[in-house]
Formats: structure tokens, C-alpha cells, sequence
């Protein structure tokens, strides 16, 4: 339950009487919204009262004359835009000329209540009033998130491209001043994490594409029939060199022919990602197995692996970009921090899900599941 | 007192990054000792005093650094801190270690950024170290 605070500024006694009287009791519901809204009632008689009212309980909501005996109601609507406050106003007058109404209204007022008004008309008012106040709030603080969010995604992002820099940077004035020795095989250690770090750099600029390039294309004319097999074989091609140098067996079981529309690219994103991920953090000598399967609705993607598997309390962020899990199993791991959230993003766009069951040291397996039939992508 | 008669309490999760600052403080002359993790800096700082320690801000958490600050300061008050990191500005949380109110809560001494001269780094030492 939510209260508006709500000030009647009118000289007439009964005027501020009969609305606190009318809206006590009064509450506005929407489906669409967290809470109902009820009303805290406060009156002014003058303008100059009303502007001390403002200023002590910020009211959300003001119900103003435009006739009063100090200054005028348009004057009180003045300062309220001069201070930026957050109020939704309401004239009450019976003096409603066309002059008064349009300078109101280009004062920020947004509704007018012909005076006298029967209770019905005041609360339709207040409930229209109220509705107005929470979309704009609501739109408001979603807004503030969304730059908060992109603000982040972005400070993080320089973060991780900036470190590779400084470690390069270190290894090549450790050169420069000859600090570890006179011959080039002094160095040798040096230059093999300098090309480490430049390979991780070009991995997270490739994943940085991925990522844009989820938001940011349309894919009309992309769609088309799409046997995920296929996709997983190409896969499990493109990452069998790193598997057979980690000595990490690759199955692929299809126990239904899998096929859905989509963009293959997108469906190429989610294996390679799982894939590699299920080879780079597995142990030596272990298994990943795919299984493709699918009902009449959805198709189910599996991967799992016999690696070193996630804590529960890890698998929380795991999809959250940038979010690596740092401990002593995958200090020698390199990544971006972009992968899984990337998957997540694909197949949300395919309002799919993605979900992640784990046990350390055991292995981790990957479910992606597609609706078969839920292709409006813009 | 002479540079070798001091440790360093080295931490970072960014293993080229940690290398480096260790072989640079080595060959200036200081003892050091190495953590890749906000926790094992705590087991560290457990059983041993540093005559200085160098954090950096984000490891496992986005505040490691800042925890760390903490814990050093409540065991070893007198343990002059360097939060080293690559984010200043474009991390969100603008700060620096210039006014009282900062102070307060980043128990620092000096906030460095990533990427400064070993020569400068040393300096920045003799200068908390009073040597």
C-alpha cells in the first residue's frame, strides 16, 4: 500500500473539506501495478501557504485555484516548475478561461477539474492522476537502471581491456631495461604471457561482437530451417584441435532430428560457447558429451562435462557478463567473462531458457531449451 | 634500515600483473611475499605482519581490495597500504584518497593507478616506509 500525499490549495473552506472527505476513503488499484494507491490529504487556503506546504511535505499530487486572494494559482504552477519537483498538478477553478488553461498547461498543469465537481468526477481525476504518477515514475527509475547497467557493462569492459595492456606494458620495460638478463632466451617466459595475453585480448573482442551484434541486428531474412546436428558437428570440428591437446573426448548423441528456425548464426554461438567451455574447463582425459533432442514444442540442447564443475553459490552470476569464477581450479583458465552471458542472451532472444547443474569436481551440465514455434524476432 | 629489511605484501589477481610488481620490488631491493586472491591474502595476513602492503581493488569481489584495506588496518594499524588498480574514474565508484571523507573509509594511504613506473613505485615506497 502506497500513500500520495495529495494538497487541495483552494480559499474556499468547503472546497478543501469536501475533497479530503471525498478522497479519505478513496484507493486506485491496476492490475499493472505493485501496490494500491491510497491518499494522505493536506489543504492550503492561499498560494503563499501552499509553497510552504510544497516545501515541507513534497506532496505528489496538487489540486490548485487558479483564484486565490495572495498570489495567483498559475504563479504557484510556476514555482513548481522553477524547482523541478516531481507533482503532478490539477486546476480546480470555475474560472477556467481558454488564457488561463493554456498557460497552465504549458506550465506543467495536466488536468482540469471544473468547479463544482460531484465526488465521481473528483476521483476519476485522482485515479487518472495517479495512474500518470507511477508511469512516469516507473518510467523514470527504469531509465536511471538502464544507463546504470550500460554505465557498468562499460566501466567493467575497460577494466578487462585495459589489464592485458598493463601486463604487456610491464613485459616489454622489463625488456627494455634488460632487467632479467642481456640474451633474448632471458625473456622467454616474458614474451610466451605477452602472446597469451594478446590471444585472451582478441578472444574478448571476438566475444565483445558476438555480444553487440545479439542487440543490435535484425534478423529478418536470417531465419531459416536450422538442423542443430549440423551446427553441433561444426562445432565440435572448430574446437577438436584444443580438445585433442587437453586429451577431451567429444560425443555428440542426436536422439531426435533437431530442427527449428533460426538464425545460424545465433545457434552456432550457443555451441561453440558451451563446447569450448566444456573442453576449457574440464580435466584432462575427460568427456563432453552433447545430446540434441527435442519434443513437439521445444528443443533441448545438452552439454556436459566431467571437469571441475561450479559451487552452487557460484552458479548465481554465472551468466552475468564479465562474471568469471575466480579459485585455484581456473586461476590458469583464460576467458573473456562474456561466453555464458552471451548464450544467455541468444537464447533468450529465441525466448528460450538456459539453466546450469553442477557438482565441483564432478562436472557441469548445460541445458538450453528453444520453443520450437516463437519466431516474431525483431 | 635498509630495503631488504622489508617485506611486501604483494596482491593481485592478475598473474602477469603480480610477476611483475614481485620482480621489480625484488630487484629494487625489497623482500616480498605474493597472493593472486583476496583470500589468500587473509591467510597471509593471518599469521604474518608485512612492513607494507600493495592491494588491488578488483579480485573476487569488486571491493576485494577495499576488504582487504580493512582487515590490514583493524589487525595492523600501522601498516602503511597502496590500493593499486586499472579503474579510477570509469569504474562507477570515482574516488581517490584526497579529502577526509574518503579517508575515512578507504583505509589507504595511497591510491595508485595501474601502469606506473617501477622507479615511481619504489619512490612512492621509500616515501611510506621513511626511507
Amino acid at each position: 500500500m502506497a500513500v500520495l500525499k495529495v494538497l487541495v490549495i483552494d480559499d474556499e473552506p468547503g472546497i478543501r473539506s469536501g475533497v479530503t472527505r471525498i478522497l479519505r476513503d478513496f484507493h486506485v488499484t491496476y492490475p499493472f501495478m505493485d501496490e494500491d494507491y491510497t491518499f494522505e490529504l493536506l489543504e492550503a487556503p492561499t498560494g503563499e501557504v501552499g509553497i510552504t506546504v510544497i516545501e515541507h511535505d513534497r506532496p505528489d499530487i496538487i489540486l490548485l485555484d487558479n483564484k486565490l486572494p495572495g498570489i495567483q494559482g498559475v504563479e504557484v504552477l510556476e514555482y513548481i516548475r522553477e524547482k523541478k519537483y516531481d507533482i503532478v498538478v490539477a486546476m480546480i477553478t470555475s474560472y477556467a478561461s481558454l488564457d488561463v488553461a493554456i498557460k497552465a498547461t504549458r506550465d506543467g498543469a495536466t488536468d482540469f477539474i471544473p468547479k463544482p465537481f460531484t465526488p465521481q468526477e473528483l476521483k476519476s481525476s485522482i485515479e487518472n492522476i495517479a495512474k500518470q504518477l507511477y508511469l512516469r515514475r516507473i518510467t523514470r527509475k527504469l531509465t536511471e537502471e538502464g544507463k546504470q547497467i550500460r554505465y557498468q557493462f562499460l566501466s567493467v569492459l575497460s577494466h578487462e581491456l585495459k589489464a592485458p595492456l598493463n601486463a604487456l606494458e610491464g613485459y616489454l620495460r622489463m625488456m627494455q631495461g634488460k632487467e632479467a638478463g642481456d640474451r633474448i632466451d632471458d625473456y622467454a617466459n616474458h614474451i610466451d604471457r605477452s602472446l597469451q595475453r594478446i590471444q585472451g585480448m582478441r578472444n574478448l573482442i571476438m566475444d565483445l561482437l558476438d555480444f553487440t551484434k545479439i542487440r543490435l541486428e535484425k534478423k529478418e531474412g536470417r531465419i531459416r530451417q536450422v538442423n542443430l546436428a549440423e551446427v553441433a558437428s561444426g562445432a565440435i570440428f572448430a574446437v577438436r584441435p584444443y580438445a585433442i591437446q587437453r586429451e577431451v573426448n567429444i560425443n555428440l548423441n542426436v536422439r531426435s532430428e533437431t530442427i527449428i528456425m533460426a538464425d545460424p548464426a545465433d545457434m552456432e554461438i550457443i555451441f561453440n560457447n558451451l563446447i569450448s567451455n566444456a573442453v576449457k574447463y574440464n580435466k584432462i582425459g575427460g568427456s563432453a558429451d552433447i545430446t540434441i533432442d527435442s519434443t513437439d514444442d521445444e528443443a533441448v540442447i545438452n552439454v556436459a562435462d566431467t571437469g571441475i564443475g561450479i559451487k552452487k553459490s557460484d552458479t548465481e552470476n554465472l551468466f552475468t557478463e564479465f562474471v568469471r569464477i575466480k579459485n585455484e581450479k581456473t586461476r590458469n583458465i583464460s576467458g573473456s567473462g562474456l561466453g555464458l552471458s552471451i548464450v544467455k542472451k541468444v537464447a533468450e532472444l529465441y525466448f528460450g531458457t538456459i539453466e546450469v547443474d553442477s557438482t565441483p569436481d564432478v562436472g557441469t551440465v548445460f541445458t538450453v531449451r528453444l520453443p520450437k514455434k516463437s519466431l516474431n524476432i525483431n | 634500515m635498509k630495503k631488504s629489511d622489508f617485506t611486501i605484501l604483494v596482491v593481485d589477481d592478475d598473474p602477469d600483473y603480480l610477476f611483475q610488481t614481485v620482480f621489480n620490488l625484488n630487484k629494487a631491493g625489497y623482500k616480498t611475499i605474493a597472493a593472486e586472491s583476496q583470500a589468500e591474502a587473509e591467510a597471509v595476513i593471518a599469521k604474518f605482519k608485512p612492513d607494507l602492503a600493495i592491494f588491488d581493488l578488483m579480485m573476487e569481489s569488486d571491493d576485494s581490495g577495499f576488504i582487504l584495506c580493512y582487515k590490514i588496518r583493524k589487525k595492523y594499524p600501522d601498516v602503511p597500504v597502496i590500493l593499486a588498480t586499472a579503474v579510477s574514474r570509469e569504474t562507477g565508484m570515482s574516488f581517490s584518497i584526497d579529502s577526509e571523507k574518503e579517508k575515512s573509509w578507504i583505509r589507504a594511504d595511497m591510491y595508485l593507478e595501474k601502469g606506473i613506473r617501477p622507479e615511481q613505485l619504489d619512490q612512492e615506497i621509500m616515501k611510506l616506509l621513511k626511507l
